[in-house]
């Protein structure tokens, strides 16, 4: 398992590197280079393994029953990138450590760092495509954090959303790709997907897929033409340009395309497409890095336009090809990166990035000037610098495909002008930055950097040279093991020496060179060009707001048509749509509405119930605006509803809506008090019919699909409960052992709901204060006698005999109808008639513990210790057990675990009804002064 | 007897339907009122309709209705009442903080 413990090190470790933050500055670095170094240490004895040329999978039951698991891969690619991302990561961590400032959080820096490393290594180790592409977003996510690590910058926190936006919608095209795939091949694991190319590629949806998978390899590795957030991402720190924008993130879509490479490449599609963004990303890059003025921007355009030419080595498909690729992956990581911390140091030193005025540094800084000329060279392509070698490869296979092309001359002829603007760039970057005069108005003076900032240079830039001068004795076999990884196939013979003859390549470097320093030194005119007709014409960044602009006008337009305002509207709005899609399904469906089921014969009773109910239903409407009236209907209508759970054979719920019935007109009474009592005429008559229609058509839709359900016979799952309600839950209410028992998850969240309900209104009716009218709606005073002695006195005596009920019904629950939800209303309405009949002071003072909260913490509480007491005895939670005990006197008793979840529901209940009568009552009396002290109030 | 219980579901909706559609608070809380009455009718109406055999277990009992609904409906009549109640007291912090008690917060001070 050592693979997802290598994944989850720098998880875990981010948590760690927050927390050790505190400590101290250095301790944050010195906490993450030990969580990298305790990853590497987990790939470490794989690696024999991974270089013998076998393929690590290990796989971790995630969700089996849905055939989902987490899946890790170690491969030669897989290997490549691990060692890149952990290795650089490393140097990184060393030189952010000198790099960021003190007023910098050192803290979030390591930990967003570390976020990002996980990510990384999950998207490169990973076997299931599915899982491949959360790392992905998690990488986008990881980098959004870092881009905009700089908050109070503008530029930071706007690149920062670009390069989201942008992966992001790759990221939702790729998984579309991604899904095609899995159904092309039926398996989203790359064991199947890369043995499977042939029926991909003849497969129908080949084209579409390809499309959405190029388009999140491209956003991601900035292609052409969704190159531009690259350049904004450089508002990052330069550690994470380093690291994100030079060596990982952005290698993500070059490696995705070497990872899917066996299964995608090989048709005129691929070719086509990959190369041809490839190669357009690497003229524009090129030629537009020479114009940066600012040195991360020319960095930027160059890792643009490097990273096209590796996406047009996968483009151009043949297995040297591939070679190629991966070779110049590996080499650009480490003379780019090298070239991104040589830039921070410059920055660092002189307060500007801006190469007009960053002048003849060679003076100041010579130790790191021959670091950053060593890794230009490399970039520059320049011989005996590893850049070289696999930009010769390229050129050489630029040449071998043009061959087989019309116009395939102008292959060379791009690719050699790419490699010319190469050493344009590079030589500015080296000129101007080190020589070229003197500095003008630095913020400072510069000056070496601390030794340890070097460091990292120097390790990569010794590699750039050792890779240049010595390629078969230092790079090769990691090269060919990746190389086999891509290719799932054994790398083909490739010669890695620097002397090749006089090849046609070697033509092309020497012209790209010549050429390169003639366009640097005639470079005037071309920047007069450049700046006058092409920079201010060419600005994706512009197209990219326009478009983002609209979005956001068109979703606020949508959002204002739909949403006025207006309750009424959105309702109306609501119920139109609800009732067009159900006449869309009743009317495209064939199947005769009335079902082959026995119908119940109508009974006198019943047709009369019926006849009560609809009367009272259509009363309250018609006369809903005498809101008093009103309600008195409405009542009668719960009534009614719970002798309909009585005559099917529900006796719970008739109890359960009994006893909410009372509560909520209860409820309903006190709140009409502090509302007018009579609504005014407001709508018209057109309006009125309006609504009326839609009610009605809701009415017979609603209608007709109940005859539809309750005419047909169905098949139940009900036997299984009905089955072990007695033996594996203990009682024979099976409704009750349903609610405690079988479903007892579902209870708790419901009790959670309720409770969460109660707060809430407690929390909205602290320090609310409503008048209440002082005479009734006829303008009568109210009655002196706020509580009638005769009232007060039933109540008392009637409490206890209504909480012994309501204990009866509790435990009967189990066995008969009854429990935990009805015993709380029952309790909750036995205590609402004290306060209603004596008053809310005079029963807070003689009820123990009136504050509800600590009731339902108690409730909850003791529900979910019953659930988590089964984990003890290794069950699962809510898991219930029972037995019987012999009570002197009662007999045989049950006792099930199940009682004491029931216990807790009751209290819920109890609570968060008292709570939110108890409230509403007590800002009743507050509301208005009694007239004078009253007889009731003793 | 289905056709009355369909009936009263049709009645039931159309009811809360139109007074939901009302433009004061205290009539779209007795619409929404109705609606959970329906509703929680047309969820039980899943397990159809059959008399006198309730889901208790006994020796003597014939045979017993679908007991699942009737869980489901349970819960959801009580938590019909405790958005009731949450949307009322919505109702009255509306009056409070707007001055009317018009859906829209029209016609306040």
């Amino acid at each position: 398992m050592s693979l997802v413990w290598l994944v989850l090190t720098p998880f875990l470790g981010a948590a760690l590197v927050a927390a050790v933050a505190r400590l101290g500055r250095s301790h944050a670095a010195w906490a993450a280079g030990a969580v990298t170094l305790l990853a590497l240490a987990w790939l470490l004895p794989l690696i024999p393994t991974a270089f013998a040329g076998s393929t690590v999978l290990q796989r971790v039951g995630w969700l089996p029953s849905a055939g989902v698991d987490l899946v890790f891969r170690l491969d030669g690619l897989g290997l490549l990138f691990a060692l890149l991302i952990l290795g650089i990561g490393l140097l990184v961590i060393l030189y952010a450590r000198y790099y960021l400032s003190p007023r910098d959080s050192m803290g979030r820096f390591y930990a967003s760092l570390l976020l990002f490393m996980g990510a990384m290594l999950g998207v490169v180790l990973s076997e299931n495509l599915i899982q491949l592409l959360v790392f992905w977003e998690l990488t986008s996510l990881a980098s959004f954090l870092l881009i905009s690590y700089w908050q109070h910058r503008a530029d930071a926190r706007n690149g920062a959303r670009m390069a989201l936006a942008v992966t992001g919608a790759g990221g939702l095209a790729l998984l579309a790709g991604f899904l095609l795939l899995g159904e092309m091949v039926g398996s989203y694991e790359l064991s199947a997907l890369l043995a499977a190319g042939d029926v991909i590629r003849a497969h129908p949806f080949y084209v579409p897929m390809l499309a959405l998978v190029l388009l999140g390899a491209f956003t991601k590795s900035a292609q052409f033409p969704f190159h531009f957030w690259l350049p904004h991402a450089m508002a990052a720190p330069t550690p994470v340009s380093a690291y994100l924008h030079s060596a990982t993130m952005v290698k993500a879509g070059v490696f995705l395309l070497a990872r899917l490479f066996p299964a995608l490449s090989g048709t005129p599609e691929w070719f086509w497409l990959v190369t041809g963004a490839g190669l357009a990303t690497l003229l524009v890059g090129a030629f537009t890095a020479l114009f940066k003025h600012d040195l991360k921007g020319l960095l930027a355009y160059s890792t643009i336009s490097h990273l096209g030419l590796i996406t047009a080595l996968f483009g151009i498909g043949t297995p040297l090809a591939a070679v190629a690729g991966v070779f110049h992956i590996i080499n650009h990581a480490t003379f780019k990166a090298g070239l991104f911390m040589a830039a921070g140091i410059i920055d660092h030193e002189c307060g500007t990035r801006d190469m007009r005025r960053i002048n003849g540094l060679w003076r100041y800084m010579p130790h790191t000037a021959t670091l950053a000329m060593v890794a230009a060279a490399a970039m520059a392509g320049v011989p005996l610098f590893n850049g070289f070698l696999s930009k010769e490869m390229f050129f050489a296979e630029a040449v071998g495909v043009s061959a087989t092309l019309a116009w395939g001359w102008l292959l060379p002829v791009a690719v050699t002008a790419a490699g010319l603007f190469a050493v344009a760039y590079s030589l500015r970057f080296i000129h101007d930055v080190f020589f070229n005069g003197e500095p003008i108005d630095l913020p400072r003076t510069p000056h070496e950097p601390p030794r340890w900032m070097k460091v990292p240079v120097e390790i990569l830039v010794v590699l750039c040279l050792l890779v240049g001068i010595f390629p078969a004795q230092t790079v090769e076999p990691l090269l060919s093991v990746a190389a086999a990884g891509v290719l799932q196939a054994p790398t083909p013979a490739h010669d890695l020496a620097i002397w090749h003859g006089f090849s046609p390549a070697l033509w092309m470097s020497l012209i790209a060179l010549v050429g390169g320093v003639l366009v640097y030194v005639g470079r005037r005119p071309l920047f007069d060009l450049y700046e006058r007709r092409i920079e201010p014409h060419l600005d994706a960044k512009a197209i990219y707001e326009y478009l983002l602009g609209r979005l956001f006008a068109f979703a606020r337009r949508l959002t204002g048509w739909l949403d006025t305002g207006s309750l009424p509207r959105l309702l109306g709005l609501f119920f139109l749509f609800a009732l067009i899609l159900g006449a869309a399904g009743l009317a495209s469906d064939t199947v005769p509405l009335t079902g082959a089921r026995a119908l119940l014969p109508v009974d006198g009773i019943s047709l009369l119930a019926t006849l009560g109910l609809i009367a009272a239903a259509l009363a309250t409407v018609v006369l809903h605006r005498q809101r008093f009236t009103a309600l008195i209907l409405i009542g009668a209508v719960g009534l009614t509803v719970a002798l309909i759970f009585i005559k099917f054979s529900a006796p719970d719920l008739a109890l359960t809506q009994l006893s909410v019935e009372v509560v909520t007109i209860v409820l309903l009474l006190l709140a009409l008090y502090f509302l007018p009592q009579e609504s005014p005429a407001e709508s018209g008559t057109p309006r009125r019919l309006g609504d009326g229609v839609l009610a009605l058509a809701a009415g017979t839709g609603a209608g007709l699909l109940a005859w539809a359900v309750l005419t047909r016979p169905y098949q139940t799952i009900a036997g299984y409960f009905l089955d072990n309600s007695l033996t594996g839950g203990g009682g024979s209410n099976v409704v009750n052992v349903i609610l405690v028992d079988f479903r007892g998850f579902d209870t708790l969240g419901e009790i959670t709901v309720l409770a969460l309900a109660g707060l809430g209104i407690y929390a909205m009716l602290e320090h609310l204060r409503l008048p209440g009218p002082a005479r009734d709606p006829q303008g009568r005073p109210w009655d002196a006698d706020r509580h009638p002695a005769i009232m007060a006195s039933f109540t008392r005596l009637l409490l206890p005999l209504a909480l012994l009920v309501s204990l009866f019904i509790f435990l009967r629950g189990h066995n008969l109808p009854g429990g935990g939800f009805i015993a709380g209303l029952i309790t909750a309405v036995a205590l609402i008639m004290q306060y209603l009949a004596n008053g809310v002071a005079w029963t807070q003072v003689r009820l123990p513990g009136s504050n509800m909260h600590p009731l339902i913490a108690a409730g909850l509480a003791i529900a979910t210790v019953t659930g988590l007491a089964s984990f003890a005895f290794g069950h699962p939670f809510l898991t219930s057990t029972f037995g019987h005990v012999h009570w002197p006197l009662v007999g045989e008793f049950e006792l099930a675990s199940a009682m004491a979840f029931d216990l807790g529901v009751y209290l819920v209940v109890v609570g968060a009804t008292l709570l939110i009568l108890i409230h509403l009552g007590a800002m009743h009396t507050a509301s208005h002064e009694a007239p004078s002290p009253t007889k009731g109030d003793n | 007897m289905e056709a009355l219980l369909a009936l009263i579901i049709g009645v039931l909706t159309a009811c809360g339907v139109y007074l939901a559609l009302r433009r004061r608070t205290f009539p779209v809380v007795l619409g929404l009122t109705f609606l959970s009455y329906a509703v929680n009718l047309f969820l039980f109406a899943m397990g159809r309709l059959v008399v006198g055999r309730p889901p208790v277990l006994s020796a003597t009992a014939t045979g017993y209705t679908d007991p699942l609904p009737q869980a489901l409906v349970l819960t959801a009549i009580v938590i019909s009442f405790a958005m009731t109640a949450f949307v009322i007291m919505l109702a009255l912090k509306a009056r409070a903080e707007l001055g009317s008690d018009h859906v829209d917060g029209e016609g306040g001070r």
